[in-house]
């Protein structure tokens, strides 16, 4: 029962899913990082503080977070069909999957935004330096360990989304286990796709963990 | 003419907190003349932190004026003030260095954000650690480093922008003794050979002694008493002073026993 086309799609699966997860992850980032910007500086105690916009993002984003994510998919159906040309497939998985990703990556963004010591922040003030250049330099800068491990989070997170797109035919392995797995009773092909599913996570994971470990200055003794 | 140069006029300033609100500074006034080592002397709590932040309006005052070289600083409008502060260098109790950069890149921070040519500010950061005696730590990490030298790549990192001003918020309270003396030392230098008005913001006597010509001691945030060092240690008129210096007296009988 195992053959050449089996290997084939197996391949392709793995291949949609690593296009889904990484694009969108890209995408969310391109939307989520300045959201994470802005809530760290419109906080209370940050640089350009506004409680309206501040609460304005909080709200979006608890808003957006509460929403399953295969009811996301659906309701955004209409956008997909308008940006991609249809509902279905990988590259359509992407914009349901960007618009999951981009409010926990604001959330992330401004955790790791926030563990900046205050000290440096105030240090960099004390010199004259523009807020520009405070995010960039500082607020980035000091928090890149904490910003890359939330990446591999993300991509978990996004990868675990896009299996569950596989309901609606979003493509990726989550679609052959639902196809195979679900739809056929192939607990073979399923399990097969499982192991794809937890290799890749956890891949990313080490290297996300190890790149970390390497950017970071703080104790290396 | 030289007299003034920096002139807190009746500044107030409070902090709401949950159990109502805390006045930090009450109505403090203060004159500093340019080119002398200021010190502020308190205990925790006693306003002194608050003061020296409003210097650079690190901290906006509730009320008063901040006059320096003729120039109130509350009038000056964000991007004026920006400016402004890059000639008022601060150096800090826990150093605040970017963790994550290289010492000889943590120098040159501030002429990176002046726009200042990449090759030219390497080699001005340069001349700083030799200045500092850390040139071989170029390329270390604070990390790597000890508490002095950390403290020591701050100055270098303060000295950058060669202001005309240096604020020093308990600069060596993280310090060893000796560590706190070779700080000290250093900032006397500098103090000398550019002609930088210094304030020192310390909870220790040693440090005044060591190092400040005038002294300010403060107390639930009003100036208890203004003077010359020489003065506050031969004939202290405050109380908090007294405080202050019996404290200092107990300190040193517990090295000795």
């Amino acid at each position: 029962m195992w053959d050449s086309t089996m290997t084939v799609m197996m391949l392709e699966g793995i291949r949609d899913t690593v296009y889904m997860t990484v694009v969108s992850t890209l995408f969310g980032y391109i939307l989520g990082l300045p959201l994470g910007i802005a809530l760290t500086l419109t906080d209370k105690n940050g640089l350009r503080q506004n409680r309206t916009i501040y609460r304005t993002l909080d709200m979006i984003i608890n808003i957006t977070r509460s929403v399953p994510f295969l009811i996301l998919l659906i309701v955004v159906m209409p956008l997909t069909k308008l940006l991609v040309g249809k509902s279905y497939g990988s590259t359509a998985t992407i914009v349901p999957l960007t618009l999951a990703a981009a409010p926990l990556i604001g959330r992330m963004v401004e955790s790791s935004l926030k563990e900046v010591n205050r000290g440096v922040i105030e240090a960099a003030v004390s010199m004259g330096a523009k807020t520009k250049t405070i995010v960039f330099k500082v607020l980035i800068g000091e928090a890149r360990t904490s910003l890359l491990v939330g990446v591999t989070i993300v991509l978990g997170t996004v990868l675990g989304y896009s299996a569950m797109a596989g309901v609606v035919g979003g493509g990726g392995l989550g679609d052959i286990a639902i196809r195979y797995g679900y739809y056929r009773y192939d607990t073979p092909v399923m399990l097969v796709t499982l192991v794809f599913i937890v290799a890749i996570v956890q891949l990313m994971q080490v290297v996300g963990t190890l790149l970390a470990k390497r950017m970071d200055h703080r104790n290396n003794e | 003419m030289n007299d003034n140069y920096i002139t807190l006029n009746a500044i107030s300033k409070h902090y709401s907190a949950k159990n109502g609100t805390v006045e930090a500074l009450k109505n403090v006034s203060l004159s500093l003349p340019q080119n002398e080592i200021f010190g502020v002397i308190g205990l925790s709590g006693a306003g002194k932190s608050t003061l020296v932040r409003c210097i650079n309006l690190l901290e906006r005052p509730d009320t008063g004026e901040i006059i320096i070289n003729r120039e109130n600083l509350l009038n000056l409008g964000s991007e004026e003030l920006r400016l402004r502060r890059q000639k008022i260098g601060m150096i800090f109790q826990h150093f605040n260095l970017l963790e994550q950069q290289t010492v000889l890149n943590n120098v040159c921070f501030p002429l990176e954000i002046r726009g200042i040519p990449r090759k030219e500010r390497r080699e001005k950061a340069m001349g700083l650690l030799e200045k500092v005696g850390l040139a071989e730590k170029a390329e270390a990490y604070p990390s790597q480093l000890s508490g002095g030298q950390k403290q020591r790549v701050a100055i270098a990192r303060v000295l950058a922008n060669e202001p005309d001003i240096l604020l020093c918020d308990e600069a060596t309270s993280a310090l060893d003794p000796e560590t706190t003396k070779t700080i000290l030392g250093l900032i006397k230098t500098i103090h000398d050979t550019m002609g930088i008005t210094v304030v020192i913001i310390t909870h220790e006597m040693k440090v005044i002694q060591e190092i400040c010509s005038s002294v300010a001691v403060l107390e639930n945030g009003e100036v208890q008493e203004i003077g010359t060092v020489s003065e506050l240690f031969v004939n202290p008129k405050s109380r908090a002073a007294k405080r202050l210096l019996l404290l200092e007296e107990e300190e040193d009988e517990t090295y000795v026993g």
